[in-house]
C-alpha cells in the first residue's frame, strides 16, 4: 500500500513497469520490490525445494525470495534481486521457479510430501539403480528445484572490467563510512567510496531520525555532495565491494546500466579489482529472522524492512502490521509505523523483562507460534505464558537481532568472535591486513557510535598511511545501547524456517545433528543451508545456534561456517569481460597475414601466431593435393614460406660469445662472422629445451632463432643466466623478432631467384651452404642466411617488418614464375620429417640430446647448463625411448602420432608398450607414410618390425625401424 | 632493382574515435634500443647529452628534445625515437624501428579506457613518465603525454591493441551517457 507521503521517491514522475505479465506503476525512486508492494503483491516467488509461496523477506541485497528474470531472448538474466532493482520505464520481471503459474504452482506438490524430503533425502534415495542418476533422477531434480534459468544462447550482453587505485577504500556509505571517508578525504587521502545502493546513506534512507538537527538521510546527502565536490574522492555507488584479496586488493561488482532501459553500448556490470593501501570496512549490519511455524509466508518479513519501506519508498508493506522480537529495536519499527500513519496490531517481545512501550498492544514474553495464511499473511497465533491468542494482522515484521556484515573480514581466514552483549559475531582486529572495521560492521550499532568509530577508525588508516589529519567534529545523534535477548527459534510442531532460499527448516538441522553431521561445515553440506545465492545472509547465525542447541555446545563452541567471496554473486561474464571470442587470447600476425588469407589459405594457430597451413589451387578439393604440390615445389622448383614467427634474439657485447657457450650444448665462440651454426640448449635438468640457428654478424654481436613455440622460454632463460648465473659476461639482448619479417626460400631454384631480386648477386662462394650476410634489395637492407629445415639448397631472407608484406608478394610471384610458389605449415613439416628434423612434437619437455641422437653435440671442451644433469646414467641409458623412423611394411599403411608402439605378437597393453610416434607425414617424394618415433633402444633395432597401435582411432599398422632421416641422407642437396 | 613498399603496423586499423576518445597511429620512422655496457652508462649518456642534447632519462621517465625522445624502456635499455642513430655508442644497439605498433590514446576520459585493460596505478604517470606494463594481455611501454597516453606493443599485436582500446573506449564513451 503506497502511503499518502513521504519516501524518498519522486511522486512527480509516475513509471509503468511489468511483473508476471501484469502492468503495474510506480515511482522513481522505486525499486521492483517497493512498487510491487505498493500495489499489494505479495506473493513474488516459489521456494526453491518445496515451491511453497513466499514474498520479499527484506529490503536489501541479503533478499532470499524475491528474484527474478529479466530481459529476453540471448539477454536473459536471471536471479535479477527486486530489493535491488530499480524501477525504470519498460521493466519486465518474471518470477523464477514455478510450473504452471505463480499463483497455481503444480509443483507445490513438493510441499505435501515434506515429511519425505527432508535433509540428505536425495542422498538416501537416488542411490539405484545406478544408471537412473544421470538420465531420471538429474534431469528432474533440475527441473523441479532451482532458480533462474538461463537462454542457453551466447549473450551478447556487453560486461566490462577494470581496475581502480586509492588510498583509502571506504566500504558502506552508512553513518560510519560517511564519516570515515570524510575523515580521510579531508587529510588529503585519495579515498573511493563504494556503496552497494543506488542511493548513497545505507540504513539512514531508512530512517527517520535526526543527525546534527537535520533528518539523517538529509544529512547523508549533504555529506556525500560535500564528497562529491572534493577532488580526491571517487564516488562509487552501485558498487558492491565482494572480496577481500592479498595484498590489499578487493574485487567490486559496479551494476552500471541494470537502472536504465536502454543501455546501448554500456556494460551492463562492471567487475572492478580496486587496490586500496588501507581500507575502512562499514558494511553495516543485517537483522536476522527468528523460526517460527510458516515463517516463511508472504507478508512475514524483517521488521527493519518494514519500516525500510515505510520511511524510504513511503510504502506500507500491510494495513496492520504487528512485530515479533526480542530485542528494543523492534519497538522502533513499530513506531517508525505508527507515525506513518500505519495501524500496529501488536508488538510482541519474547522478553518478560523488557521496558520499552509505546501506543499499541504489547505482548511481553510473548512468542510467535505460527502464522495463518498460504498466500499471505492473514492473522498470526502467539503464546503468551501458555495462553494462546490469535492476532489479526496482514503483515509480520520479525526482529531476532542485528547480525554485523563480518563477510569481507573473514576472507583471508580469520575468524569471527562471539559477543554476548549483541548476540552477535564481530570481526577482531587484523584479519586483513590494512583494513579497519567501522560502525554496525564492527558491532557499534547506535548512529553516533557508528559517527565515532567511522572517524577513529580513519584516523587509525591514516596513521598507517603516514597522513595527519584534524578530524571532523562528531554530529549528535541518537544513541541507544542494545538490549537483546537471544531468540533463535519458537519450539512447536510444523517446519519453522531458516534458510528460506534453500528451504532449510530447524528440523533439518536436528536431523543433521541426529545423524552426526555436528560440525556447522558438515552440517551446512548435509542440509544445503547457507548455499544458495544469498550465501546464508539471512540464516547462517540462526542454523549454528539451532545446531549448538541440538548438540548441546554453545555458539562459540560451534562456530561458524567459512566466509568465502564473492560477498554477493558477481556475473562469471563480468570476470571475463573483454576475453570473449576475439578477447579471449591476444593475436599475433605476420606481414603476409592479409596476402596469405586472400589466397584462400586456412590459417592455423602457432602459439599466438596465426600461419597458413597450405594454400589452395584452382581445382583442388583435399589439403593433402596441395600439400603434395607444395613439397613438389621445394624438391623440385623453388618454395617460399613466411618464418617470421620464430623467436629472433639480437645479441651484442664483449661476453656474448662466452655467453652463447654457456647456454648452448655446442660452442659458438669458434663460429666465424659471416657463419651460421646450429645449436641446442638443454634446461638446467639436462632434458632439452629448444633448438635453432645462430648467425655470427660480428665478433661481438649474434642472431639467435629459436622455435616458435618457445621464443618467450627462450628470452625468459637468457635473461635468467645472465643475471643469475653469469651476470660477469657482459652481454645484452633484446627480441628482434617483429623488427624482421623473413622468409625461407627453399629449393633447386632458390639462388636463382634470389637473384632476381637482390641489388648484387650471390653464389656459391660468397653465400656457401650456413654463412649469412647483408643484401640490399631495391636499396633496402636485408639479411640473408643459408640454411635449410628441407635439406634443400634454401636461404632465409630478412628485411624490415614495414616491407614483409611487398617482399612476400614479390617472392610469391618470382616463385611462381620458376614453377614454384609458396608453401604452408603442412608441407614445411612433411619437407623436414622427410629429413628427420626436430620440432617440438619431438622435443616435448621429456627428452634429453642422448634420445634424438644429438649427445655429441654436447661438447666435452666446456661446461654448459644441463650438461652435469644430462649426465645421469638413467638419462643415458641404452633402455631409454630414442629417435627413430618408422615405414609401414604391412597392407595398412595408415600411421598416426601419438600411436603406441609394440612388438608384432603383443597383446596392444600399456605393461607391453614399446615407444610411440611423435610425427608423422605422407611423403609424396617418396611416395610413403613416414613417422618419425621414440622406440626402446631404437637406433640399435634398425629393421626390425614392430606394430603400430593407435587405440583412439582404431588403427593397427606394420612398421619397420629405420633411420629418421629418409631423404638424402648424405645432406648433398641442401650444399649444392 | 625491385621496389619494395611500405606498410605501417596498424595501416587500416586507425585512426577510430568514441565520443571525445581518439586513437591513432603514430608516425615513428626510427627507433633503437641503446643498452649501454657494463660501466658504460655515463659514457653513453653523455655521447647522447652531446650529439642529441638528451641525456639517458632515470627509471620510468622519457626526456624530449623536438620530436626526439628518449624513453627509459626496461632493465637498463633505453629507445631512442624518432631519430637517427648518434656516432658510435659503447652500447648494444639495435633497431627496432619495425618492430612496434606505436599509437596515441587521447580524450578526457583516457584513463578510464586504461583502467579497463592496464593494471597500472595511473595516479603516478605525469607528462614523461614510462612505465612497462600490460595491455589487455600483450606486454606494453607506456609513454604519458600531455592530453593522454602513448602505447607501444610489439608490431604483430596492432589488431589485438586496437580491438581492446576500441572495447574499452566504446564502453566508457557510452557510459558518460547513462543517467545518474
Amino acid at each position: 500500500m503506497r502511503l499518502s507521503a513521504g519516501g524518498q521517491i519522486n511522486r512527480e514522475k509516475e513509471i509503468l513497469f511489468r511483473f508476471q505479465g501484469r502492468s503495474y506503476s510506480g515511482f522513481e525512486g522505486d525499486t521492483l520490490a517497493s512498487a510491487l508492494l505498493a500495489n499489494d503483491v505479495r506473493l513474488v516467488g516459489r521456494s526453491f525445494k518445496y515451491h511453497r509461496p513466499r514474498g520479499l523477506m527484506s529490503d536489501g541485497s541479503q533478499e532470499p525470495n524475491g528474484l527474478v528474470e529479466l530481459h529476453k531472448g540471448d539477454q536473459i538474466t536471471p536471479n535479477v534481486r527486486m530489493t535491488m532493482q530499480e524501477l525504470h520505464g519498460g521493466l519486465d520481471a518474471r518470477a523464477q521457479n514455478y510450473w504452471g503459474s505463480l499463483n497455481w504452482d503444480m509443483l507445490e506438490l513438493n510441499d505435501l510430501l515434506s515429511p519425505w524430503l527432508g535433509a540428505g533425502f536425495y542422498y538416501k534415495t537416488f542411490m539405484w539403480p545406478k544408471s537412473f542418476w544421470e538420465k531420471v533422477y538429474e534431469p528432474f531434480i533440475r527441473r523441479a528445484a532451482g532458480l533462474g534459468s538461463l537462454s542457453m544462447a551466447h549473450n551478447t550482453d556487453r560486461y566490462d572490467k577494470a581496475f581502480a587505485h586509492c588510498d583509502v577504500l571506504v566500504v558502506g556509505s552508512g553513518p560510519a563510512g560517511i564519516m570515515a571517508a570524510v575523515t580521510a578525504a579531508k587529510a588529503g587521502a585519495d579515498v573511493i567510496l563504494c556503496e552497494e545502493d543506488f542511493r548513497f546513506g545505507g540504513r539512514l534512507n531508512s530512517e527517520i531520525h535526526d543527525i546534527g538537527g537535520m533528518p539523517c538521510a538529509d544529512w547523508a546527502k549533504a555529506k556525500i555532495s560535500e564528497l562529491a565536490d572534493m577532488e580526491n574522492v571517487r564516488l562509487m555507488k552501485r558498487t558492491t565491494v565482494t572480496g577481500a584479496y592479498d595484498g590489499g586488493t578487493y574485487g567490486a561488482l559496479e551494476r552500471v546500466s541494470h537502472h536504465v532501459a536502454v543501455p546501448g553500448a554500456a556494460p551492463l556490470e562492471t567487475f572492478w579489482r580496486i587496490v586500496a593501501k588501507s581500507c575502512v570496512y562499514a558494511a553495516g549490519a543485517m537483522e536476522r529472522p527468528i523460526a517460527f511455524r510458516n515463517n516463511d509466508r508472504p507478508g512475514v518479513m524483517m521488521a527493519s524492512a518494514v519500516r525500510g519501506y515505510v520511511n524510504r519508498y513511503g510504502v506500507s508493506p500491510g494495513r496492520k502490521v504487528a512485530v515479533f522480537g526480542n530485542n528494543d529495536d523492534c519497538f522502533h519499527t513499530a513506531k517508525d509505523l505508527q507515525e506513518a500513519g500505519v495501524t500496529v496490531s501488536a508488538v510482541i517481545d519474547s522478553r518478560a523483562d523488557s521496558t520499552v512501550s509505546g501506543d499499541f498492544p504489547i505482548y511481553r514474553g510473548a512468542v510467535v507460534t505460527d502464522v495463518i495464511g498460504r498466500r499471505g499473511v492473514d492473522a498470526i497465533r502467539i503464546d503468551r505464558g501458555g495462553n494462546p491468542l490469535q492476532i489479526d494482522a496482514d503483515c509480520l515484521g520479525i526482529s531476532g537481532g542485528w547480525n554485523p556484515t563480518v563477510h569481507l573480514t573473514c576472507h583471508l581466514g580469520g575468524r569471527p568472535q562471539w559477543n554476548e552483549n549483541i548476540a552477535a559475531f564481530i570481526p577482531i582486529p587484523g584479519m586483513v591486513p590494512g583494513l579497519e572495521v567501522a560502525g554496525a560492521a564492527g558491532g557499534s550499532f547506535s548512529t553516533k557510535a557508528c559517527l565515532k568509530s567511522g572517524i577513529f577508525r580513519a584516523k587509525e588508516v591514516l596513521k598507517t598511511l603516514g597522513l595527519k589529519t584534524r578530524a571532523p567534529n562528531c554530529p549528535e545523534a541518537e544513541d541507544a545501547p542494545t538490549v537483546i535477548s537471544p531468540l533463535w527459534a519458537v519450539p512447536g510442531k510444523g517446519r519453522a524456517w531458516l534458510d528460506f532460499q534453500n528451504d532449510v527448516t530447524v528440523k533439518d538441522v536436528h536431523l543433521a545433528a541426529q545423524e552426526n553431521f555436528r560440525s556447522v561445515e558438515h552440517m551446512k553440506r548435509y542440509t544445503t543451508q547457507g548455499m544458495a545465492p544469498d550465501q546464508g545472509k539471512n540464516s547462517n547465525v540462526n542454523a549454528l545456534a539451532v545446531l549448538a542447541d541440538a548438540t548441546g555446545r554453545t555458539i562459540p563452541d560451534t562456530g561458524t561456517t567459512t566466509f568465502r567471496p564473492p560477498y554477493t554473486p558477481v556475473s562469471i561474464a563480468a570476470m571475463g569481460a573483454y576475453a570473449q571470442g576475439d578477447g579471449f587470447a591476444p593475436q599475433r600476425f605476420t606481414t603476409s597475414h592479409d596476402v596469405s588469407v586472400d589466397r584462400e589459405a586456412p590459417m592455423i594457430e602457432a602459439g599466438l601466431w596465426y600461419r597458413p597451413s597450405y594454400f589452395p589451387a584452382a581445382g583442388e578439393t583435399h589439403w593433402r593435393q596441395s600439400c603434395d604440390r607444395e613439397v613438389g615445389y621445394v624438391r623440385n622448383a623453388v618454395g617460399v614460406c613466411d618464418v617470421s614467427t620464430l623467436g629472433k634474439i639480437d645479441i651484442q657485447g664483449p661476453g656474448a660469445a662466452e655467453f652463447l657457450d654457456f647456454v648452448y650444448t655446442n660452442t659458438f665462440s669458434t663460429l666465424k662472422t659471416g657463419r651460421v651454426r646450429y645449436g641446442l640448449m638443454l634446461r638446467e635438468d639436462g632434458f632439452v629445451m629448444d633448438d635453432g640457428t645462430t648467425a655470427r654478424l660480428a665478433p661481438d654481436h649474434f642472431v639467435m632463432t629459436t622455435t616458435t613455440a618457445a621464443a618467450g622460454q627462450v628470452m625468459r632463460h637468457l635473461e635468467f643466466v645472465s643475471q643469475v648465473l653469469r651476470p660477469d659476461l657482459d652481454v645484452n639482448f633484446i627480441s628482434v623478432t617483429e623488427q624482421w619479417a623473413q622468409f625461407a626460400v627453399a629449393g633447386p631454384q632458390a639462388r636463382s631467384l634470389l637473384n632476381s631480386i637482390l641489388d648484387e648477386e650471390i653464389d656459391n662462394s660468397s653465400f656457401p651452404f650456413m654463412s649469412c650476410g647483408e643484401v640490399a634489395l631495391g636499396g633496402i637492407n636485408g639479411r640473408l642466411f643459408r640454411i635449410s629445415f628441407s635439406g634443400e639448397h634454401a636461404y632465409e631472407i630478412a628485411v624490415p617488418s614495414r616491407y614483409g608484406e611487398s617482399l612476400f608478394e614479390l617472392l610469391v610471384a618470382q616463385a611462381d614464375a620458376l614453377e614454384g610458389g609458396a608453401y604452408g605449415m603442412e608441407a614445411l613439416n612433411v619437407l623436414r620429417i622427410e629429413k628427420g628434423f626436430i620440432t617440438h612434437a619431438e622435443i616435448h619437455g621429456r627428452v634429453t640430446a642422448f634420445d634424438i641422437g644429438m649427445e655429441r653435440m654436447i661438447s666435452p671442451k666446456k661446461d654448459c647448463i644441463g650438461k652435469t644433469a644430462a649426465a645421469r646414467s638413467a638419462l643415458i641409458s641404452e633402455d631409454r625411448d630414442r629417435l627413430v623412423g618408422l615405414k609401414p611394411v604391412g597392407s595398412v599403411k595408415e600411421m598416426n602420432a601419438g600411436a603406441f608402439l609394440f612388438a608384432p605378437d603383443a597383446e596392444p597393453t600399456r605393461e607391453h608398450q614399446q615407444g610411440y610416434t611423435s610425427s608423422i607425414c605422407y611423403s609424396p617424394t617418396l611416395g610413403s607414410t613416414l613417422a618419425l618415433a621414440f622406440v626402446r633402444n631404437g637406433p640399435s633395432r634398425i629393421g626390425e618390425q614392430l606394430k603400430l597401435v593407435d587405440h583412439l582411432r582404431g588403427v593397427e599398422t606394420l612398421v619397420e625401424i629405420c633411420s629418421p632421416v629418409f631423404f638424402d641422407p648424405e645432406g648433398g642437396r641442401a650444399r649444392g | 632493382m625491385v621496389d619494395l613498399a611500405a606498410k605501417s603496423p596498424a595501416a587500416g586499423l586507425l585512426p577510430v574515435s568514441h565520443g571525445d576518445l581518439v586513437l591513432q597511429e603514430s608516425d615513428i620512422q626510427e627507433i633503437w634500443s641503446i643498452a649501454p655496457f657494463s660501466g658504460a652508462e655515463r659514457a653513453v649518456s653523455a655521447a647522447l647529452r652531446k650529439s642529441l642534447k638528451m641525456s639517458l632519462p632515470p627509471i620510468g621517465r622519457a626526456t624530449r628534445t623536438g620530436s626526439a625522445k628518449l624513453l627509459w624502456a626496461g632493465r637498463d635499455v633505453y629507445f631512442l625515437v624518432g631519430s637517427g642513430l648518434p656516432a658510435k655508442l659503447n652500447a648494444a644497439v639495435t633497431d627496432q624501428s619495425d618492430a612496434w605498433c606505436c599509437v596515441t590514446l587521447e580524450g578526457a576520459h583516457v584513463e578510464a579506457v586504461l583502467a579497463r585493460i592496464c593494471p597500472l596505478d595511473l595516479r603516478n604517470m605525469e607528462t614523461g613518465s614510462v612505465a612497462r606494463s600490460l595491455l589487455g594481455h600483450m606486454t606494453a611501454i607506456i609513454v604519458k603525454i600531455d592530453n593522454g597516453y602513448e602505447l607501444m606493443v610489439f608490431r604483430a599485436f596492432a589488431k589485438t591493441l586496437v580491438h581492446e582500446l576500441q572495447d574499452a573506449m566504446r564502453s566508457v564513451d557510452a557510459q558518460t551517457h547513462l543517467s545518474d
